[in-house]
């Protein structure tokens, strides 16, 4: 089931990069709403990631689903630790909590004015 | 409403929520990836359950997940989750 390539593959993405989002398309043109939403929140909170797009390899995006047992995407991780998907993410940010455990984690945040 | 009455059955025997609303959104998504003529890919989930205290919000969403393996396998192709105690309900319900 699990492919060890593409496992290898996620892990040293997850390595190489604080943040990491694996979304439907890219953070310039999502192809999905949910991903959509989460590029907006990092965007907004001025954070670097990288965005990978599952939507151009089927291995990936059967892996990554296998790689964290979460069945849907996006997927967002810092520090190579998954914290949740679209849902989660706008929680935690509407909370104030997600920019804390970023800061915790030592990523640059910036502090947003009030929306 | 076959899949929504699945997703009704199973978490209410499981988690004995105190509120589940089940929103069926799959008309936003018409022609989208995932969608299907039939219906019922999309949904949006409300779920108020005790059996959500002392558990972060991954694992909460897990809960659900494994409930729902078949359906995610076969059919919902998005679903999107609230997951509350009811006290953190109550909460939200107050404003605090």
């Amino acid at each position: 089931m699990s492919d060890t390539s593409v496992t290898d593959r996620i892990k040293r993405d997850l390595a190489d990069n604080d943040v990491v989002l694996y979304m439907k398309g890219t953070p310039v043109f999502p192809q999905c709403g949910f991903s959509a939403a989460v590029v907006q929140v990092l965007t907004n909170m001025g954070v670097k990631f990288k965005g990978i797009d599952i939507l151009t390899d089927p291995t990936l995006r059967q892996g990554i689903k296998d790689f964290t047992s979460w069945p849907t995407i996006p997927q967002l991780y810092v520090k190579g630790e998954f914290v949740g998907g679209c849902d989660i993410v706008r929680e935690m940010f509407q909370s104030g909590e997600l920019q804390q455990m970023l800061q915790t984690k030592g990523i640059a945040v910036k502090v947003a004015p009030p929306a | 409403m076959i899949v929504a009455e699945a997703i009704r059955t199973k978490l209410t025997e499981a988690l004995k929520p105190a509120r589940l609303d089940i929103v069926d959104e799959s008309h936003k998504h018409a022609g989208h990836a995932g969608s299907r003529p039939e219906g019922e890919t999309h949904f949006r989930l409300i779920v108020v359950a005790a059996a959500f205290a002392g558990k972060s919000r991954v694992e909460r969403q897990r809960m659900i997940h494994r409930l729902l393996e078949a359906e995610l396998a076969q059919r919902i192709h998005a679903l999107s989750l609230a997951t509350l105690t009811p006290d953190e309900a109550n909460a939200a319900a107050t404003g605090s």
